[in-house]
């Protein structure tokens, strides 16, 4: 591909292809037509220039592409009946600069709609992941099933059981009605912060910001969700940490010893706007309340823990998870000390929860019990997949002895 | 529009005592009420216990007989719905709403053709 057409096709693939799942109702036949019209802009481009709506053009392209597939393939009634439809469809709404505007309204709904759709709570929840990374965002399946560490074969059969039962179960391609759009933007919230998760995990920074992509696409869509403006800003105040997160040789740094001259401090001063945003809208969400609580972890220092403590307490009043109840015991940790903070973490249940391990490790390790503290490292080295992770658990287990 | 099957996932055993099944069977009869007011009611029917099966196979040229359900499990379909309605989601409102009555699990599975 050439720079100018890989270009266009990691911010234009998504919405060239929510319009063609409009207009040909069918998500292969979609994908397709859009591949089509991708490999005509490499030949084409090169020669004739990159044209002045490279947006339009391809949908364009790529409608006539389709229309040419059906043509050729044909072989059932209701494939005529598309093919005709399509080419009245083109003939009358070709992309001009007159009704661009128009046109982009529409396609604006058509991505909001492709994301509901991906994001189904009728199909499983790693193919929602799958298929919003394939048709929002482009990726081909063997960099999905790198992502997320399954058999490209495997990942290929996932999107093909999902595409599958969208059109026979026939999953609408649908924003959901009002009653319905809470529930169902959690889905789709979830996905992108579980794309987000897994590049930050991994780490893998393009991951990570294919989640910012999405994420700001959703506020762009739904700019009166405020939920929507936590998670986009939570993963902003993650992401700008990423540079101080490792030393040169990989090794992990924590928050507080952390170099904050290499945070990204535009993307911080993002996050912490946005924090400020969704805040003002007083309809608080855990998206939002974690972003605030990043938002904290971002300002000058020294960090105010019993805000951070008030932020976990609100946490835990919307969505009281084992998780959020650890994170709080880390902050009662820094406010009322260590002995408070584990009696909290021992009333929990994660035992294969590597970071439920190396908390406890590290409150144990200040009680001056050392020896529980080794023990505690050693489960969560066992149970922890990144290996900067791991690292840095066993220099914290060795500086035990010293 | 198309055609959806619910199914109800039906633990084996005795039927609920009457004062607990009394009024779930109103209930799912202004929902079959409700169904053919809207249109979407193509056929329902509840099922007698899986004891009562009795199943057919091809063996070489005979067809056997044997008694019982086919799929081992402590729960088999206890009834079921045909029902018209323009996507999923549709499909699904009904679904959930039966759910909520009968407090068992409802499989919905388009039809096919």
């Amino acid at each position: 591909m050439t720079e100018a057409v890989a270009r266009v096709f990691a911010r234009e693939y998504g919405r060239a292809v929510a319009v063609l799942v409009r207009v040909l109702g069918d998500i292969d036949l979609a994908e397709d037509a859009v591949q089509d019209a991708f490999t005509a802009a490499v030949r084409t481009w090169p020669t004739d220039g990159v044209p002045p709506s490279p947006a339009g053009w391809i949908i364009t392209t790529a409608r006539n592409k389709a229309v040419d597939r059906l043509r050729r393939e044909s072989t059932r009634d209701d494939r005529h009946a598309a093919a005709a439809r399509l080419h009245a469809d083109s003939a009358e709404s070709q992309w001009t600069e007159k009704n661009e505007e128009d046109e982009e309204d529409a396609v604006r709904d058509d991505r909001l709609r492709l994301i509901f759709t991906c994001c189904h709570p009728a199909l499983a929840p790693a193919a929602r992941v799958a298929l919003t990374l394939r048709l929002l965002g482009g990726l081909s399946t063997p960099e999905i099933a790198a992502a997320f560490l399954v058999s490209e074969p495997t990942m290929a059969q996932r999107l093909v059981r999902a595409k599958n039962k969208i059109r026979v179960a026939r999953i609408p391609y649908r924003v959901p009605a009002e009653a319905e759009l809470p529930a169902r933007l959690r889905s789709v919230l979830a996905v992108v912060y579980l794309v987000f998760t897994q590049g930050h995990g991994a780490p893998r920074a393009d991951l990570c910001a294919e989640a910012i992509r999405l994420g700001r696409l959703l506020v762009e869509l739904m700019p009166d969700e405020p939920e929507a403006l936590g998670l986009l800003a939570l993963m902003l105040l993650t992401d700008a940490r990423r540079a101080a997160r490792t030393t040169a040789d990989g090794r992990l740094v924590v928050l507080s010893e952390q170099d904050r001259s290499r945070w990204d401090h535009a993307v911080v001063a993002e996050g912490h706007e946005l924090v400020r945003r969704c805040l003002r809208r007083g309809r608080p969400g855990p998206y939002q309340v974690q972003a605030a609580i990043n938002a904290v972890h971002t300002d000058t220092p020294p960090t105010d823990w019993w805000q951070v403590l008030a932020l976990y307490d609100q946490l835990l009043a919307i969505a009281p998870t084992p998780v959020a109840r650890l994170n709080r015991a880390v902050a009662v940790a820094e406010v009322h000390g260590p002995g408070p903070a584990l009696a909290l973490v021992d009333e929990l249940d994660l035992p294969d929860y590597p970071v439920f391990h190396a908390v406890r490790a590290d409150l144990l390790a200040r009680l001056g019990r050392a020896d529980e503290a080794a023990g505690a490292y050693a489960r969560a080295e066992e149970l922890i997949g990144n290996p900067a992770e791991r690292d840095h658990l066993r220099r914290a287990r060795e500086r035990l002895r010293a | 529009m198309a055609q959806y099957l619910l199914s109800i996932q039906q633990p084996d055993g005795p039927p609920p005592a009457p004062e607990v099944l009394d009024p779930i069977m109103r209930e799912l009869g202004a929902f079959n009420q409700r169904l053919r007011d809207a249109g979407a009611w193509v056929f329902n029917a509840g099922l007698h216990a899986p004891e009562t099966a009795t199943v057919l196979r091809l063996e070489g040229d005979e067809v056997l007989l044997t008694d019982g359900p086919y799929a081992e499990g402590r729960e088999h379909v206890g009834g079921f719905w045909v029902i018209e309605a323009a996507d999923l989601d549709a499909a699904l409102d009904w679904g959930r709403a039966a759910a909520r009555i009968l407090t068992l699990p409802i499989e919905v599975r388009p039809v096919a053709g």
